[in-house]
């Protein structure tokens, strides 16, 4: 009786090979596969033969032994490693800073009404748009020691009687490619923080400023809490992003002068790729990981978090 | 001390002009509402009151001091918001005693303010949650404590009620009332609704176009309409309108038109003289009409034939058709009544509204 009733209520029953989809974990799985086809091929497979490479004293054309932490031990003690480390830290914290304070005094300007406001806002975008590697080697010509445009200007406006070796000196390098990379990533901030901005309603604003709450106070008591959420993963993406930066250090300064620039991506593909040992590279590689790791299990956190409250 | 005075008070937006010459004064401890359709103006007025806007000409004075360059916190004002505007990371109590806490108050006194006044309002177990965790009338109820904490001199409201489902807000009407009633401050209400206008407000500001139309008490504007859209906008169902040619025959005013010929009472004549000959517009209001029995047959009456009965349980709405015209009848809930039935309308002769044809202007 119940099976003839059923039948009757459902005619067209689906057809046999097309059943297992109607199960939703089958379904859910099966979409799932294409996405898990790639990730582990372009993703998890090269960190995993990475891993292998790093424990074994492979070079160019030569396969290579297993070596245990060989090469962890000796790149700790190579003082260029270090460099690079300190080098990335500071690269990271300090463009971090200042990209954020720019994105955000830029994101409040573009978040008021003005004329051409829309033509702004698509302008802003362009370090972000154009080819890194073709806007650093415009940047490399105006920091370059001899056809600069920076030194013509300042020296043009009496700041400065002889020329600055932008690149040839460790410290400038260092401040060079630091504003290069700020440049760059300032647009990110400002769009992500924008788009941030515009779900706060102006009426909240508004309400505060009839509470007696002064700009400064809104910012702070009002706007910034709740722009909160948006910051911390526009900064944890960027962190991630600029921790292990190659495109700007590589064609600005190649990690020189003398080494004093290089990051933990540009050595590593110095020692593995241009020096040809490939264990110790793969190693200066996986060095990065523990850091990125803490950063990403940071954001995940945060992100359930918000996600709760 | 709540007094409000504006004078001449313009609002351009580049080219618009949304706000044209309002003068109004209102009294301290007094509810004024100002009513209209949407972009008539009410709620620009109130910002530039709360200073969210910036005046375009005219001043505005609070207790005879011109406002128009101070800030907003600088007006002793508190606003309600359509939205309620809560800030959504701030607890109750954190949203209550923000205000008080920008203007400096001792921790224990804003203490003392903030449960006071959730006392008033019935939300002393809320304080601890967050806006989220509220429902619609809830918030509703934060949102006029922030308000009323600060003991300001004017209250402001925009549109408060009308996110809140039908029986909520008649509820909170009441409430808003009784709450006035209580703190005696000057309120400023804005809605679109004019059953809030007319049982809220002290005295009634209808606008249209960023003009204002008419200033009055609520009974004022529904007895006097000083124009045609006062009168179509204040009372539900809404008047009648029919365009009628004024003639003259024996001695008395006759209005007719394609579907009635009635007999002007003398007091309407009185006022019509100068218009024998042209055409005006007459109003009535649906309670003003009646089906005529044997005893009205002095009074003005025309036929017409029913298209809908709309029964409300209180009384019946007939939607009638009138020569070409439409008109709506409110009618006892015993006449008995069917669509299509053709009957004979009495109207009530004191209670008939005359209208210039083309200003619109109350004769």
């Amino acid at each position: 009786m119940a099976i003839a009733e059923t039948q009757v209520y459902m005619p067209q029953a689906p057809q046999p090979r097309f059943r297992l989809l109607e199960d939703e974990r089958w379904l859910a799985f099966m979409l799932l596969v294409p996405t898990m086809a790639l990730l582990g091929t372009f993703i998890a497979y090269p960190f995993l033969r990475g891993i292998l490479l790093s424990v074994t004293d492979a070079r160019v054309g030569v396969p290579g032994d297993f070596v245990g932490l060989a090469n962890f031990y000796k790149i700790f003690n190579d003082g260029i490693f270090r460099t690079s480390v300190y080098n990335t830290f500071l690269y990271t914290g300090v463009t971090t800073v200042f990209k954020l304070a720019l994105g955000l005094w830029l994101a409040m300007l573009l978040n008021r009404n003005f004329r051409g406001k829309a033509f702004t806002r698509a302008f802003i975008l362009l370090p972000f748009i154009i080819p890194t590697v073709l806007s650093t080697f415009a940047w490399k010509w105006m920091f370059d020691p001899t056809f600069s445009v920076l030194n013509w200007l300042l020296y043009h406006l009496g700041l400065i009687t002889g020329r600055i070796n932008w690149l040839g000196d460790p410290e400038l390098a260092m401040i060079s490619i630091i504003i290069v990379n700020i440049w760059r990533g300032v647009p990110f901030f400002a769009i992500s923080l924008l788009a941030g901005l515009q779900t706060i309603s102006p009426e909240l604003s508004e309400a505060a400023a009839i509470d007696g709450a002064r700009p400064w106070q809104r910012f702070w008591y009002v706007t910034w809490p709740l722009l909160l959420p948006v910051t911390m993963v526009v900064v944890l993406f960027s962190v991630i992003q600029t921790f292990a930066d190659f495109q700007i250090v590589y064609v600005m300064t190649g990690g020189g002068p003398a080494n004093a620039t290089h990051l933990f991506a540009t050595y590593a593909y110095q020692i593995g790729i241009g020096t040809g040992l490939l264990s110790e590279g793969a190693a200066i590689s996986l060095a990065m990981f523990p850091v990125l790791f803490l950063v990403v299990i940071i954001q995940l956190l945060y992100i359930r978090r918000v996600e709760v409250r | 001390m709540g007094q409000v005075v504006l004078r001449e008070v313009n609002k351009f937006y580049d080219s618009v002009h949304a706000v044209k010459d309002v003068n109004l004064q209102i009294r301290d401890k007094e509810f004024v509402v100002f009513v209209g359709p949407s972009g008539c103006g009410k709620t620009t007025t109130l910002r530039m009151i709360a200073g969210l806007e910036p005046i375009s000409s005219g001043d505005i004075s609070i207790d005879g001091n011109v406002i128009n360059e101070l800030a907003p916190m600088d007006r002793d004002i508190a606003m309600v918001f359509q939205n309620y505007a809560l800030y959504p990371h701030m607890s109750v109590y954190d949203n209550m005693a923000f205000g008080l806490k920008m203007r400096k108050f001792g921790r224990p006194e804003i203490e003392k303010r903030v449960r006071e006044t959730a006392d008033v309002l019935g939300i002393s177990e809320l304080l601890v949650r967050k806006p989220r965790q509220l429902s619609g009338g809830q918030r509703q109820r934060v949102a006029l404590g922030r308000a009323i904490v600060r003991h300001p001199r004017v209250f402001l409201f925009d549109e408060p009620l009308s996110n809140l489902d039908a029986k909520l807000r008649v509820q909170m009407r009441v409430e808003l009332k009784k709450l006035h009633l209580r703190l005696g401050t000057t309120a400023i209400y804005v809605t679109h609704d004019q059953v809030e206008a007319m049982t809220l407000g002290d005295r009634v500001i209808v606008m249209k176009d960023g003009v204002v139309q008419q200033v009055g008490e609520p009974l004022e504007l529904y007895n006097q309409p000083a124009n045609k859209f006062v009168a179509g906008f204040i009372g539900s169902p809404a008047m009648n309108f029919a365009a009628v040619t004024v003639t003259e025959a024996n001695g008395s005013l006759i209005a007719e038109n394609s579907g009635m010929r009635i007999k002007l009472p003398d007091e309407t004549a009185q006022r019509l003289r100068g218009y024998i000959g042209h055409e005006v517009t007459l109003g009535v209001r649906p309670e003003d009409l009646t089906v005529a029995g044997a005893a009205d047959l002095d009074r003005p009456c025309f036929d017409a034939v029913i298209e809908v009965v709309e029964q409300l349980g209180s009384e019946i709405l007939l939607d009638m058709k009138v020569g070409e015209g439409v008109m709506v009848a409110c009618v006892e809930p015993t006449a008995r009544v069917k669509v299509r039935d053709k009957l004979r309308v009495a109207m009530r002769p004191s209670r008939l509204h005359v209208f210039d044809a083309r200003t619109e202007a109350a004769i």
